[in-house]
């Protein structure tokens, strides 16, 4: 039967890598959310060739398997050498800036994706009252979309930040020793999968419960007042789900 | 630079295949698991609701790859204690499962959300021809859920596909594996995975075109509010 006694020795070297999973994700997250407004906000321009760039972008990294993302920052940018004599190399040869780049790159545009979608389905009514205001175009998206399509994306977001906590686990295939990678070492020294992966796997569970029930409070607080966007909230939330 | 491509064409498009395989593979085991995980949580008695919503929130609060890894090397043990000598699971096995009871529990939730679409005047109805429950559940509720699970179904076609690449860290040679020992063999990583990227775009792309196809398909003759 399971050797607990394995499990909890295992616990201080886990929770070490856990923390470097929490680290990870905040910086991917900020750094994606970061990305994700202009990738918006070109993918809603009315100039074709923007729109259809952040489209190209969008496609280009939904369409292929973040671990082949990771890989090519981090094993395909050594293959040029002007990348390793110049001034990047520094950061493109550290796994854990590299896995940082792929998975920002990659939560960005998928957060792009639900912004833009939320922008779009900001009531025109609100709009048009900014415009007959005097408000400039600038104005209007700070102080009158943007606010809405917070509360508009607010649950999708929710699904995204899950998904990249979970993503973050990639990076133990570039020699990270972030949870799943400390759970891997574990593994390799005291072959006792179960003990070590299902300590792991709780650990994560926990993560993600813990930041569901912030998520979810959030929510709450965001949706005071504004009954007439749920049906636009549940809409977006079905359709970006890919 | 593009030679290294052009002699390895092979083992990448072999690597493609076994990607297709095993998704498929695994898209039908989580379908079954997903009806079974909808039917238990709409119509199971109290211990089966249960279970199936411990098991949709257990397994989506864990990453891929810790399900994989959990069922590749804690399967090998299992199987060794039990035959005796070593035994290792197969990585396709292993993927396949994982990748099944993880999307199992995605599907769940896209099926009872279908389920609950279908108006409860078709069960009804069924009922009052004397089906059973099974057949009013697989002959009437089930082929109109299909319509409305498809749009998701498909999203979730698309995550599982790219996902198949996970599969690659227990030895799977699908285009993943393969990328990586022909990135090694050549030592142009850039052009390999780019190249496997590719390849994993023209599926995705060409599984967004047939969904679209299929979803139009399934819409004829219903009428549009």
């Amino acid at each position: 039967m399971l050797n607990l006694w394995i499990t909890v020795e295992s616990i201080p070297k886990l929770l070490r890598g856990a923390l470097l999973t929490v680290e990870l994700a905040a910086t991917i997250l900020a750094l994606s959310l970061a990305l994700a407004l202009p990738v918006a906000l070109c993918l809603n321009s009315k100039r074709r060739v923007i729109a259809n760039t952040a489209l190209a972008y969008i496609m280009l990294f939904r369409g292929t398997p973040a671990l082949i993302q990771v890989f090519l920052v981090y094993y395909g940018s050594s293959q040029f050498d002007w990348v390793r004599s110049s001034f990047l190399w520094p950061i493109f040869k550290e796994p854990y800036w590299c896995a940082i780049i792929a998975l920002s790159l990659n939560g960005a545009a998928y957060t792009g994706n639900i912004m833009a979608g939320a922008m779009r389905a900001v009531p025109v009514g609100s709009v048009e009252a900014a415009k007959a205001l005097g408000l400039s175009w600038s104005r209007t998206q700070m102080l009158v979309v943007l606010p809405q399509a917070v509360q508009i994306a607010f649950p999708a977001y929710t699904n995204e930040v899950i998904q990249t906590l979970k993503a973050t686990s990639l990076a133990s295939t570039v020699t990270l020793l972030e949870l799943t990678g400390a759970a891997q070492t574990l593994v390799n020294d005291t072959y006792a999968p179960y003990e070590v992966f299902l300590a792991a796997g709780a650990m994560y569970f926990v993560l993600t419960y813990l930041l569901t029930l912030l998520f979810r409070r959030i929510e709450t607080r965001l949706r005071i007042g504004s009954g007439e966007l749920a049906g636009a909230t549940l809409k977006l939330k079905q359709r970006v789900e890919a | 630079m593009l030679e290294a491509l052009f002699t390895y064409r092979h083992q990448l498009l072999a690597g493609a295949q076994m990607t297709l395989l095993v998704a498929v593979a695994s898209l039908a085991l989580a379908t079954v698991l997903g009806i079974a995980g909808a039917a238990a949580k709409l119509y199971g008695p109290p211990y089966a609701v249960r279970a199936a919503n411990g098991y949709t929130l257990l397994v989506r609060g864990v990453p891929e790859l810790i399900v994989i890894f959990l069922i590749y090397f804690g399967g090998t043990v299992t199987l060794s204690k039990i035959a005796g000598r070593y035994v290792e699971v197969q990585p396709f096995v292993a993927g396949v499962v994982s990748l099944g009871v993880v999307f199992g529990a995605y599907m769940t939730e896209v099926f009872r959300g279908a389920i609950l679409a279908v108006p409860r005047g078709q069960a009804e109805a069924a009922h009052s021809l004397a089906l059973s429950n099974r057949q009013a559940f697989l002959l009437v509720t089930l082929p109109q859920a299909w319509r409305y699970a498809l749009p998701s179904y498909g999203n979730q076609w698309l995550i599982l596909l790219k996902h198949t690449s996970l599969i690659s860290v227990v030895g799977l040679e699908e285009l993943m594996r393969k990328s990586v020992i022909v990135a090694g063999a050549t030592r142009q990583p850039f052009v390999i995975y780019c190249s496997a990227a590719a390849v994993f775009l023209i599926m995705t792309l060409t599984s967004m075109l047939l969904l679209r196809v299929i979803e139009n398909r399934v819409e004829r003759g219903v009428k549009l509010a």
